[in-house]
């Protein structure tokens, strides 16, 4: 016998000895654990403690009671079938309502959580709904209750019903009964396919917790009615009923095709944001798709760092590079993508900057994904600024106050201290921080330094004199002033997009969403120069095609930016910025007047000939002002055909504007689906040193799986 | 990185309030701490009352994360410390040798064929000293390594690694005495 023999028996004898957890111990022990968990966050905020539902307590403490005590083989099996069917109601839900409830912070869940997830179940919103129907065969093991005696203590009772279902769930126990069978054979089928439970473990909450949106959602109604009775069973946490989605986006119609036989001109500001794709990814991370209306492809595409040409010194502050490539998705059009490439100021000779941090800390950020990963992403950046920059800190909740005056930014233990001391709670008057933040704004700016008012929040203006219309005049007509504001959104569920684009737009800032540290590290440090050092303001671009070369054309993109033809010439109509080093990317799909694939049929009388200079597809003339300067500047480049070397850059925008495209409206891309748009990423992911590329690949196959059922 | 949400950032966030995060830890950690705690002890009961109380006591030790080091590492360290709580009360109150000792006169009676095994395991960890069992606990039970044995146990890799030789050197002495 050698060595190794007596380890490897002692190894398994232990592993064969020890025993499987038994249910109800583990039930017990994870109530316990919620309970202690709860009160320990009650004794830091004593606002947990209450719960609005004393009435109910003693309903459901029976029940507990009854699961706790109850250990006969059939009153095992009807806790399990509860399990069973409230698992049911998981799938059916989600099936049936669109994902309108707010997402917890933390929405990557797997197999193994499932019996977690479920334990999360909180249909209070619904229960009453669910309580008035006939339960149906459905809710039949939960009728027969026992009257119950009184609670003593409604937070245990909230829990405890709720591990209990988690805990009959993940026990091996010999259950005949079909409820059970089913339980464990659904169990299996989204065991096998993790990606799809990415999703569903954590719809689970955001179907169920969904309160009037839930009803009133198609289809949903009838299937999940009979069904949602059984996991009513699951007690809410008081502190977790959600408020209903207040998700806001801008509204607008995907670019259609145009004739450019009837409009040769196409007008647009160009758009530097990039909160768009993080809410999408936030979205797909979440097991879901966005709605279509988050999904802004120019944001997307402009996400991603591109190598483009920079400007030279002597020329204006950024350069176009035109490109003329084959479209991915059809072979009888062509993509014509336009790169802008902002001058990269040497770092050094920068400008002080004022940065006034204007935080929303009211009651709704107080989540992990809110408040306190603001926080981490702030400390962050500081270590980005000079000493002779200044920072101050402006909050509003309830009421606004200011917590940092200007201070240096060297002096890092004050601007931390103050940092720190931010806690959430109250209500939001975003309008009176805001006047306070240019206030503080104005004190610290002199001559020749940029001033800029990094707002934080998740949207929530709902509080204050102002509408967001006043909001965003008022903004407008503070950037004059050479005060600019930009938006970092934060945590979903009240995210008001299209405020919080709406506000950075007429700051001539940029919005972004942070949903994560890395892409606070992206947005706030790796980009910090641009984000905060415009080099252009107001730039526009017009695209003339000409109407011998190109019969059809489409902006990919770009709907919420589009300009009347007569704007782009006038100065006082407001665009978006250039930031330094920033890249900006436009892509036009344009069809040739004898390719087949023309969507337009000729039209037999009348057309006018077409007449154009030839040789070139179109025109592309630019509009923009330097920081700072009332009349634009302009810059003409015709595009030629077969203009610009088509590399990995243009492939993986073209596969992100694919990626969008599939998101919204894939009409125009035919056959061309997930499999291709997640090949051309691949082979066109370059260098891609911050891994951003491939975190979109990996975005393009949940999408994928995601938009299969 | 898609799968799965680490065990850091539940845990970052559960220190933090995040009661879905500490959920799903807890739904995903329950067994784990569960099965270590029967490899300290030898004994259903005691396995599931010291799992109990390291849940219960989970959320303000929670307080204490610091994310230095993996999540499962800092779990098995308050369960190591549990069990090594459980053990010195029941030392005041009972015999020393407590654990895999009372689990084994437990089953004397029930030995049956087929449970050779589990007789054989209650009699080698009987034999070996509580700092040995709890090595073999982590390294044989938990097929930890023995750095990450070491980590747990705040010991140097070395240290673990000649309590690795001993247990054999132990084992080895239990199969001649058996031999005989």
């Amino acid at each position: 016998m050698t060595d190794q023999d007596e380890i490897l028996k002692l190894a398994k004898a232990l592993r064969a000895a020890t025993p499987e957890p038994d249910g109800a111990a583990k039930a017990a022990a994870l109530a316990r654990a919620m309970e202690n968990f709860d009160r320990l966050q009650g004794s830091a905020d004593p606002s947990r403690q209450t719960s609005d539902r004393p009435m109910r307590a003693g309903f459901w403490t029976g029940i507990a009671t009854m699961l706790n005590s109850l250990t006969s083989r059939g009153a095992l099996a009807a806790t399990a079938s509860v399990a069973a069917l409230a698992f049911g109601v998981v799938l059916t839900a989600q099936y049936a309502a669109p994902p309108t409830g707010p997402v917890i912070p933390l929405s990557k869940v797997t197999a193994n959580e499932l019996a977690a997830a479920t334990t999360e179940t909180r249909t209070e919103p619904s229960r009453d709904t669910a309580l008035a129907a006939t339960p149906g065969d459905a809710a039949k093991p939960a009728s027969p209750l026992p009257p119950a005696p009184p609670a003593l203590d409604d937070r245990v009772v909230a829990q405890a019903p709720a591990e209990m279902l988690a805990g009959q769930d993940a026990m091996a126990m010999p259950i005949e009964e079909a409820e059970a069978q089913r339980s464990a054979r659904e169990r299996k089928q989204i065991a096998e396919d993790g990606t799809l439970l990415l999703g569903r473990a954590d719809e689970v909450d955001m179907t169920t917790m969904a309160p009037a949106p839930m009803a009133d959602a198609p289809a949903g109604g009838e299937v999940v009615a009979g069904l949602v009775a059984p996991a009513t069973l699951v007690m809410p946490d008081p502190q977790m009923i959600p408020e209903p989605d207040t998700e806001a986006y801008p509204d607008f119609d995907t670019n259609p095709v145009k004739l450019t036989a009837e409009e040769p001109v196409s007008t647009f500001s160009i758009d530097v944001d990039t909160a768009s794709y993080a809410v999408i990814r936030s979205s797909l991370m979440g097991g879901y798709l966005p709605p279509p209306d988050a999904v802004r492809i120019e944001e997307m595409v402009n996400y991603f760092p591109y190598d483009y040409a920079a400007p030279e010194a002597d020329e204006a502050p950024f350069k176009a590079s035109v490109t003329v490539m084959a479209a991915p998705w059809n072979s009888g059009k062509q993509l014509v993508q336009i790169g802008l490439q902002g001058r990269l100021p040497a770092v050094a000779e920068r400008p002080p900057l004022n940065l006034v941090f204007l935080i929303d800390t009211s009651g709704s950020m107080e989540d992990a994904n809110k408040l306190p990963l603001l926080k981490q992403s702030l400390r962050l950046m500081l270590g980005q600024l000079r000493p002779q920059d200044q920072v101050a800190m402006v909050v509003y909740a309830g009421s606004a106050g200011e917590v940092l005056p200007p201070t240096a930014a060297s002096d890092q233990a004050a601007i931390l201290g103050a940092l720190d001391r931010l806690a959430a709670g109250g209500s939001t008057a975003g309008a009176e921080g805001l006047e306070l933040a240019y206030r503080v704004a104005e004190q610290m700016k002199s001559d020749g330094e940029v001033s800029r008012i990094l707002l934080a929040t998740d949207g929530d203006f709902n509080v204050g004199l102002s509408d967001p219309e006043g909001l965003e005049a008022y903004i407008a007509k503070k950037r004059e002033t050479g005060t600019y504001l930009s938006v970092l959104g934060f945590g979903r569920g009240n995210l008001d997009d299209a405020t919080t684009q709406a506000l950075a737009q007429a700051g001539n800032g940029t919005a972004a969403y942070i949903d994560t540290l890395q892409e606070a590290q992206k947005v706030l440090v790796d980009q910090l120069t641009g984000a905060l050092f415009p080099i252009a303001d107001d730039v526009k671009i017009q695209v003339e095609w000409n109407p011998a070369a190109v019969a059809e054309w489409r902006l990919i993109g770009y709907e919420t930016r589009a300009l009347e033809r007569e704007d782009f010439n006038n100065d006082r109509v407001d665009a978006g910025e250039i930031g330094a080093g920033h890249t900006v990317t436009a892509i036009y799909e344009i069809t040739a007047p004898d390719s087949p694939a023309l969507s337009v049929d000729p039209l037999r009388y009348g057309e006018a000939a077409a007449t154009g200079a030839e040789g070139e597809l179109g025109f592309l003339r630019l509009r923009y002002k330097e920081p700072g300067e009332d009349v634009s500047k302009l810059l003409e480049v015709p595009v030629m055909p077969g203009m610009g070397t088509v590399g990995p850059d243009q492939n993986f925008a073209a596969a992100i504007a694919g990626f969008g495209q599939l998101l919204t409206d894939a009409k125009y891309l035919g056959d061309w689906g997930w499999d291709d748009a997640v090949a051309l990423a691949l082979e066109s992911r370059g260098e891609d040193p911050f891994g951003y590329r491939a975190e979109a690949i990996s975005m393009m196959r949940l999408a994928q799986t995601l938009s299969a059922n | 990185m898609l799968m799965e949400t680490a065990d850091e950032t539940l845990a970052t966030a559960a220190a933090q309030g995040d009661r879905a995060a500490f959920a799903i830890l807890l739904a995903r950690h329950y067994d784990r701490v569960f099965r270590l705690a029967f490899r300290l002890t030898g004994r259903r009961a005691d396995a599931e009352d010291l799992a109990q109380d390291i849940c219960a006591a989970l959320p303000s030790k929670l307080r204490g994360w610091r994310g230095d080091a993996r999540f499962t590492t800092w779990l098995y360290r308050v369960t190591m410390n549990a069990a090594e709580d459980l053990r010195r009360r029941q030392a005041t109150r009972t015999r020393a040798a407590s654990g895999w000792g009372d689990w084994e006169i437990a089953r004397q009676d029930e030995i049956v064929e087929g449970r050779e095994a589990e007789r054989w395991l209650a009699e080698a960890m009987t034999k070996l000293p509580p700092d040995l069992r709890d090595t073999v606990a982590l390294v044989l039970g938990e097929e930890l390594t023995q750095g990450e044995t070491a980590q747990v146990l705040g010991l140097s890799e070395g240290t673990v690694a000649w309590r690795m030789s001993e247990v054999k050197r132990r084992l080895k002495a239990v199969l001649a005495e058996e031999a005989k």
